[in-house]
C-alpha cells in the first residue's frame, strides 16, 4: 500500500495525462496536484486574491454604472504635464512599464534559480524588489497629486462623481499593499537564497524563488485588468 | 535529458530564456498598444474591444508563461483557472442591477439631464 503510493507520487513519467489524468488526480486517495505544496497554496492564495479584487472592480463597475454624473476622465485626471505639454495618463504607462520590466527580471530570477545560479538569482529578485519599490514611489506621487492638486476624496472631487474618489483609493491602495508586501517577501527570499539558508535546510532546493515570484507575477496580473478597466475605460 | 523533456518532470520549471524574453517583449509591445488606444482617443465599440483583446492577450501570457500554468498538469489548472469563471455570472447580474438602479435614480431623481447636459 505505501509501496505503491510512493510510486505513483514518485514516478511522474508513468502519470496519466489529460482528462483522464484529471480523475485519476482528483479520485486516488492520494496528493492530487503534483506540486511542491508550497506552490499549491500559492496557487491558492492567488485564487482568492482573484476573487477579492474582482469583487472590488465589480463594485467599482457598479458604481461607475449607476451615477447620474459624469465620471471623470481618467484620461485628462492623470495627465501629467511634461515641459509644459500635458501627455495623457503618462504616469500610469510608465507605472505600467516598470511593473513589467519587474515581472520580467522576476521570470529570469526563476530561471536563475533553477539552474542554482545563485547569485544570478539574488541579483534578479532584488532587481525585482527595487522595480517593485519604484512603482510603489509612483504611486504615493499619484496620490499625493491627486489628493493635493486635484482636490480628489473618497467622499467626492471637483471632476465629477465622487465614487471616483472611493473606488480609486480602494483598488489602488490595495493593490499598492501588495507590491509593498511583495517587495518585502521579495527581500525576505533572496536574502534566504543569498545567505545559503536553502542550501543548510533544503538541500539547495529553491521553489521558494518560484513561489515568490508566482506571488510578483499576480500583483502584475492585476495590473493589467486595474490598468485597463479603471485607467482604460 | 532533453530540455522538453525536463519540463515534463514534475514541479520542474525549467524553460530556455528565449521564451521569457519574448513574452517579456511581448508584454511591453501589448501594453504599448493599450496605451496608444488611450493616446489616439478611439472611441466607442473599437475602444473596448481593443481593451479587453490586450488585456485578455497580457494576462494570459502572464499566467501561461510567466507563471508556468502552461506546462502545469490539467488538474491544477482546472482547480485554478475555472472557480473565477463563475464570476461572469457575478458580473451579469451587477450590470443588470446596475441598469435597474440607473434608470430607477434617472426617474426618482432626474439628475442626468441637468447635469450631464452641459459637458456633451
Amino acid at each position: 500500500m505505501n509501496e505503491e503510493a510512493l510510486t505513483i507520487t514518485g514516478g511522474a513519467t508513468g502519470v496519466q495525462t489529460g482528462l483522464g489524468g484529471v480523475v485519476t488526480d482528483f479520485a486516488d486517495d492520494r496528493q492530487a496536484f503534483h506540486v511542491p505544496w508550497g506552490k499549491a497554496m500559492m496557487w491558492i492564495f492567488l485564487l482568492s486574491d482573484t476573487f477579492i479584487f474582482s469583487c472590488f472592480l465589480i463594485g467599482y463597475m457598479n458604481v461607475r454604472l449607476t451615477t447620474t454624473v459624469n465620471w471623470p476622465n481618467p484620461s485628462e485626471v492623470f495627465a501629467l504635464s511634461i515641459g509644459g505639454q500635458p501627455i495623457p495618463l503618462i504616469l500610469i504607462a510608465i507605472m505600467t512599464f516598470v511593473l513589467i520590466t519587474s515581472s520580467g527580471t522576476m521570470a529570469l530570477a526563476v530561471n536563475y534559480g533553477y539552474r542554482r545560479d545563485k547569485k544570478k538569482t539574488v541579483l534578479l529578485m532584488l532587481a525585482t524588489a527595487a522595480l517593485g519599490a519604484t512603482f510603489v514611489g509612483m504611486q504615493a506621487f499619484e496620490w499625493t497629486k491627486l489628493i493635493m492638486e486635484e482636490g480628489v476624496r473618497p467622499w467626492g472631487n471637483p471632476m465629477g462623481a465622487p465614487q471616483f474618489g472611493s473606488t480609486f483609493f480602494m483598488i489602488t491602495g490595495f493593490h499598492g499593499m501588495h507590491v509593498s508586501a511583495g517587495v518585502i517577501y521579495l527581500v525576505v527570499i533572496a536574502t534566504r537564497v543569498g545567505t545559503g539558508y536553502y542550501d543548510r535546510h533544503r538541500g539547495g532546493n529553491y521553489e521558494m524563488v518560484e513561489i515568490a515570484g508566482l506571488y510578483w507575477h499576480f500583483v502584475d496580473l492585476v495590473w493589467v485588468f486595474i490598468f485597463a478597466f479603471f485607467y482604460l475605460w | 535529458m532533453t530540455q522538453a523533456a525536463a519540463s515534463h518532470v514534475e514541479g520542474h520549471q525549467q524553460h530556455p530564456l528565449g521564451i521569457y524574453l519574448g513574452v517579456w517583449l511581448l508584454l511591453f509591445v501589448l501594453s504599448t498598444f493599450s496605451y496608444m488606444v488611450d493616446y489616439y482617443h478611439l472611441q466607442g465599440a473599437l475602444r473596448w474591444t481593443l481593451i479587453l483583446l490586450f488585456m485578455f492577450l497580457k494576462a494570459g501570457f502572464i499566467v501561461a508563461i510567466f507563471m508556468h500554468m502552461a506546462w502545469e498538469r490539467l488538474a491544477l489548472i482546472y482547480a485554478i483557472l475555472l472557480p473565477p469563471l463563475c464570476l461572469t455570472i457575478f458580473i451579469g447580474l451587477m450590470v443588470i442591477e446596475g441598469d435597474y438602479t440607473f434608470l430607477a435614480r434617472l426617474t426618482a431623481f432626474g439628475q442626468a439631464t441637468q447635469i450631464v447636459a452641459p459637458h456633451h
